[in-house]
This record gives C-alpha cells, sequence and structure tokens, in this order.
C-alpha cells in the first residue's frame, strides 16, 4: 500500500476545501483527518522521502514511536476542532486550519532539521490567520506581534541549523543536546514556540484574540510541536528542569487576577507545558513517558476548556469573567462539559490529567529534586484553584450576570463531548495511551497511595477558594489589564523610542545643518568645474584635437624607431 | 433577556449548603484516610500527617494573597496598551 506522507493528505485536503462550499465541503473536512490517520496506520517505521540537497540529506518523513503518538494526537486534535468550527461559514478559517495542522504533521514526522525548520515557518505564517480570523483591530496588532515572534523563532532555527550543519557535517533530526552555540540557538527557538518564561508573551497575547473555533486549533499544535522537538533532541537537559517548574508556578499568579478568561487558559496551558518541559528535562523513561501522555491529555483537556468558553464567547459575546455568571441554567451541557476539561487538568482521579502528569511528579522526586518536586505540587494545587474552579465558576455559576444566551449549537456539542469522552476514557482506562508511548510503562496509577493524595491536595484546595470567598479575600473579576513581560516592547520601547526623538531632536538638527553646509560648499565646487564658466564645460576647437592627435602619432613613430632600431 | 421565572438549581441556597457541607465531608473523609492508610512515601515530608491536606490549602491561600499583591503593580486599565 502506498502512502503519503502525513502533511500532504491535510495540505491537499485543504485545497479540496477551499474549492468546495457547502455541504460537500463540511463532508470533506470531516474526512480528511479520517483519511489522514487511517494514512498513517499504513505507515511503517522508518523513513521516506529521502532525497540530497547539496552535501546533506533530507528526510521529509521519519516514523517511529515519538512521532507517531503525536501524529496520531493530531489527527485526533483535528477532527474535534473541526466539529466544533463546522457552523463557521469562513473559508480563511477552514483552510488555514488545515494548513496549520498539516504544518504540525509535517513538523513532527520531518527527519531532518531543515525540513523542520520549513514546517516550523509554515506553522507560524498558516496560524496566524485563526488570530486575523477574529477581524478586530485588537486582534490585528496581536497577530502582527505573534507573527514576529514566530518567524522569529523560525529564523533563529535556521541559523541554529545552518551552524550545526557546519559544525556537525549533517542535518539529521536527533539527539543535539546544549553544546555550541547552535545547539542553544536551536534551543533558543524551540524555546520561544514552547513559551519559555519571559518569551511566553506571544501565546498569551494572541490565543485569547483568535476566532472562537480559531484558538482551539491554535492551543493544539505550536506549542505541542516545541515540546516534541525539545523531547527529540533536548531529553535530559538539566536546565530544562527549572525551566519547566518555572513555567508551572509563575503563571498561575496571573491566572488568579486575569479576568478574560480565555486568557486565564492560555496561562494555564503554559502551566502544563512546564509539567511537561520538566519532564524532558528529567530525562528518564518515566519522565519522558509522562511528558509526552501529559502532553496527549492537555490537547483533549486543554481544547475541551478553549471550546467551552469559545461556545460562551459564541453565544454571548462575552469572555470577561467579570461580565459573566450564572449560564449554566442555559448552557447545562456546555457547563457540564467544562467541568469535565476542569477535572482532567486538575488531574481528579477518573480524569485523564491523573494518569499523566503524575509520572512527571514521581520523576522529580526519584531523580533527586524534591524543591522542583514542591513547586510542581504547588502548580497542582495552583492549576486546580484557576483552572478547575475558577473557569467554570465564574463562567457558569458565581453572581447570576442575568445573561440566558441559548445552548451551544450541537456541532459544538459534539466536538466537547468527544473530548470529555476522551478525557474519561483515558483517565480511566489509561492503557491504551501507555501502550503508545515510546518506553515500556512501568506505573501504575491507580494505587491507594496516589488517589488518597490527589484527594487530599484536591478538595483542600477547593475548601481554600472556599474559604478565600468567605473571608473576604478572594480578588474580585476586575475589568482590568495585567502587565506582563510584553510591556518591554509594547510599551518600553515605544516610549524608549519617543524619548529618544525627543532628546536626540536638538542632536539631529545640529547634525543636519552641518551637513546641509557641507553639501552646498561640495555643490559649489561642482558647478566651478561643470557650471558654464567651469574649466570642463568649455568647448574644443576641432582643430586642437587633429593637432594633440598628430603629437601622439609623432611621439608613438619616434617610439617605435627608438625601440627596433 | 428574557426574564425566566423557574427556579435553577443554585438559586435556593440549600443546595448551595448541600455542596458546602460534601466539601467538608470529602475533606474530613480524605484527611481521615491519613489515619487509616499506611502511604508508601518518596520523600521525608511527603510522611507527614495531612502533608498533602496543609500544602493545598496553604498552596492556594497564598497564591491568591501573593496574585492580590501583584495585581497593585500590575494591574492597568483595560484599554491600557490601546492608545
Amino acid at each position: 500500500m502506498t502512502s503519503l506522507a502525513p502533511f500532504l493528505v491535510f495540505y491537499l485536503g485543504a485545497l479540496g476545501v477551499a474549492l468546495t462550499h457547502g455541504l460537500a465541503r463540511r463532508a470533506l473536512m470531516l474526512v480528511i483527518p479520517l483519511a489522514g490517520a487511517l494514512n498513517l496506520y499504513g505507515l511503517s517505521d522508518g523513513v521516506m522521502w529521502q532525497t540530497d540537497l547539496l552535501d546533506y540529506q533530507l528526510t521529509v518523513v521519519r516514523v517511529d514511536q515519538l512521532s507517531l503518538i503525536f501524529g496520531y494526537l493530531f489527527h485526533l486534535a483535528t477532527f474535534i476542532g473541526i466539529i466544533f468550527s463546522l457552523h463557521v461559514r469562513d473559508s480563511v478559517q477552514h483552510v488555514s486550519g488545515l494548513l496549520y495542522a498539516g504544518s504540525a504533521l509535517g513538523a513532527v514526522f520531518a527527519g531532518d532539521l531543515l525540513t523542520l525548520f520549513i514546517f516550523w515557518e509554515l506553522l507560524a505564517i498558516t496560524s496566524v490567520f485563526l488570530v486575523l480570523a477574529r477581524r478586530t483591530e485588537r486582534a490585528y496588532a496581536s497577530a502582527m506581534r505573534y507573527l514576529i515572534f514566530q518567524v522569529g523563532s523560525g529564523v533563529i532555527l535556521l541559523t541554529g541549523v545552518i551552524m550545526y550543519a557546519n559544525e556537525t557535517g549533517g542535518i539529521a533530526f536527533n539527539y543535539i543536546g546544549l553544546g555550541g552555540l547552535s545547539s542553544w540557538l536551536i534551543f533558543l527557538a524551540f524555546g520561544i514556540k514552547c513559551g519559555f518564561p519571559l518569551l511566553h508573551t506571544w501565546l498569551t497575547d494572541a490565543y485569547p484574540e483568535a476566532s472562537e473555533t480559531g484558538t482551539v486549533f491554535l492551543s493544539a499544535f505550536t506549542t505541542k510541536v516545541a515540546v516534541y522537538a525539545l523531547a527529540r533532541a533536548f531529553p535530559g537537559t538539566e536546565l530544562l528542569v527549572y525551566i519547566g517548574a518555572t513555567m508551572t508556578m509563575f503563571p498561575i499568579f496571573y491566572a488568579v487576577i486575569e479576568n478574560d478568561l480565555r486568557r486565564v487558559l492560555a496561562y494555564s496551558l503554559i502551566n502544563q507545558i512546564g509539567f511537561m518541559v520538566t519532564g524532558i528535562g528529567l530525562g528518564t523513561a518515566l519522565a519522558l513517558n509522562g511528558a509526552i501522555s501529559h502532553a496527549f491529555n492537555d490537547v483533549i483537556f486543554k481544547g475541551l476548556l478553549f471550546m467551552s468558553m469559545g461556545a460562551v464567547l459564541y453565544r454571548t459575546g462575552k469572555i470577561n469573567g467579570s461580565e459573566l455568571g450564572g449560564l449554566y441554567k442555559s448552557m447545562p451541557w456546555t457547563a457540564g462539559f467544562c467541568m469535565v476539561g476542569a477535572a482532567s487538568i486538575s488531574a481528579f482521579p477518573l480524569f485523564s490529567g491523573f494518569v499523566s502528569k503524575s509520572m512527571v511528579m514521581v520523576a522529580a522526586l526519584e531523580e533527586g529534586h524534591p524543591v522542583v518536586w514542591l513547586a510542581l505540587l504547588f502548580a497542582s494545587a495552583g492549576v486546580f484553584h484557576h483552572a478547575g474552579i475558577k473557569i467554570p465558576y465564574f463562567a457558569f455559576y458565581a453572581h447570576d450576570s442575568g445573561l440566558r444566551p441559548k445552548e451551544a449549537p450541537m456541532n459544538m456539542l459534539i466536538a466537547m463531548g468527544l473530548a470529555a469522552a476522551i478525557c474519561v476514557f483515558n483517565g480511566t482506562y489509561p492503557w491504551l495511551l501507555y501502550s503508545m508511548l515510546p518506553w515500556p510503562v512501568d506505573y501504575a496509577p491507580y494505587t491507594i497511595d496516589h488517589v488518597l493524595t490527589q484527594c487530599q491536595l484536591l478538595f483542600f484546595s477547593a475548601l481554600a477558594f472556599y474559604a478565600l470567598n468567605i473571608w473576604g479575600l478572594y480578588p474580585p473579576e476586575l475589568r482590568s489589564v495585567n502587565i506582563d513581560s510584553d510591556w518591554s516592547y509594547r510599551k518600553g520601547l515605544p516610549a524608549l523610542a519617543r524619548w529618544a526623538m525627543t532628546f536626540g531632536g536638538a542632536a539631529r538638527r545640529g547634525v543636519l545643518v552641518r551637513l546641509q553646509r557641507r553639501l552646498e560648499r561640495f555643490l559649489k565646487e561642482i558647478y566651478r568645474h561643470h557650471g558654464p564658466q567651469g574649466v570642463l564645460a568649455r568647448t574644443w576647437p576641432t582643430g586642437s584635437m587633429a593637432f594633440w592627435t598628430t603629437v601622439l602619432l609623432g611621439v608613438y613613430l619616434i617610439a617605435y624607431l627608438f625601440v627596433t632600431g | 433577556m428574557t426574564q425566566k421565572s423557574e427556579r435553577h438549581m443554585f438559586d435556593d441556597p440549600k443546595n448551595v449548603r448541600r455542596v458546602i457541607h460534601i466539601l467538608y465531608g470529602l475533606c474530613a473523609l480524605s484527611l481521615l484516610g491519613d489515619v487509616l492508610v499506611h502511604r508508601h512515601v518518596e520523600h521525608p515530608w511527603e510522611g507527614l500527617f495531612g502533608f498533602y491536606c496543609i500544602y493545598g490549602f496553604g498552596a492556594c491561600v497564598l497564591l491568591v494573597l501573593v496574585a492580590k499583591e501583584m495585581r497593585k503593580v500590575l494591574m492597568r486599565g483595560e484599554d491600557y496598551y490601546d492608545d
């Protein structure tokens, strides 16, 4: 059976979607990820589409356990995302969504760094349309900042890859590890897309500005491709343990005080990626299995949470916690699905987060990182607090906003239901997921210790939420913006530029005056030589030319006589 | 918005109280678990009685209090970036 490269199915599908409309288009959109998954099933381990480029070997498709699980995950995420966006009448979103998913597949199956770079940039370019599709001025500005970060990451990657190729003589995409400058550049490029601290603002900036359905796609691919890339090239890099732990910690503080509920989810997305990055940094089989299985679960439950908030935004036109509340009354199904997502991200027993996150935490203790373990535990309590309770509470319960929107459209409910079912399935029967992991799994999630301690952590976190509310200590949802490191380029740099303009104004004028004087002198000099009275502008009589020619010939004749004589 | 007269589950304070009581019960039950179950621990801190309960509660209180302080420094008007 001849198989296509996984990304090609999606690219061709996107072309088909662009050319069709109505029912045919919707049917085609649903078929694409299914056909893609079937195609993927037919692929055997190994490499295909190898070709030589100058001195280097390109490997467009490399199939192994690690790329395969991300491949299946991306097909699943696309399928759910497509169902969720089936009601949308916007070709741009459908086509770019499919191209974006295809690019993510291209990146995880890339066997060499140059192919990876190409899909790395395609990820950026195809996804930006999902932000632009919101068609607001704010989204446009946000999309431009997003694009600069994403393309910048690609440029850094390419620089690193060229240097790496020079150093090692090859561009195979395998273990790299931190060493020379080239590896640091590649690491940095991965880090930007992964949302490393201080490099994360493109995510919390753009994801909440995208369209209701666009955010569901966005949350699934870019960061997970980066997680895959780190797991491939930098497993066991100790620095990642600390970066990851930081990523789990700082966003939860922002999430508590953030009003835009999709931005809360964006912060909690970084928090979850922190667990994966820590796992990759620990580098043991248990930790890497934990990181990858958590990436799988996260795509589904974070997608589910973004879908539920997308449905709220779609029905009410509002997404700020301060303007919502009481929606369970008219959107009970959405509220229910949201709570399944909340339970999953909080790692409640029987829900998906429970079976994957703990692998990373156990590994942190086993590898002798008790402080990191405490940080992860803190973040686990915190994630329940802001994503597990805050999201459903402020949207669907809390004070009654008086809004009585209709329940989400049927296609949205089906998509959310499917994601919720996967959350529960993976939580109750994790062994199918475990069997897809790259390393053999020697981990039992359902021990009495694990269930008990996790319940203690979560119940008492919930108690804290209630107590803080009773004591009047819980910060109210306020219409506000919280400044983050993006302040540096959204306010700091422009302010610096304005200051430079005012301060530099006088100096600039001085320089200009001097330049002008010098230019005038220069022009005067030219005029003196080339002007009407200038020596170079005089006309010369023909006679003088004949005279000089005669002189020249005469000199030539005499010289000739001397030389030959 | 249409004003519906039908009452919903949490319009009745009794139901809210019921949820709170269930939460109290679950907390007490899970703490009791520490007495009944001899937990295997990887690290000595874990072995302390009620460690996960205290840590979970403390972490959340600390999280919220610190975040509230952060607001004083970080919070700006909604159109801060728009001008």
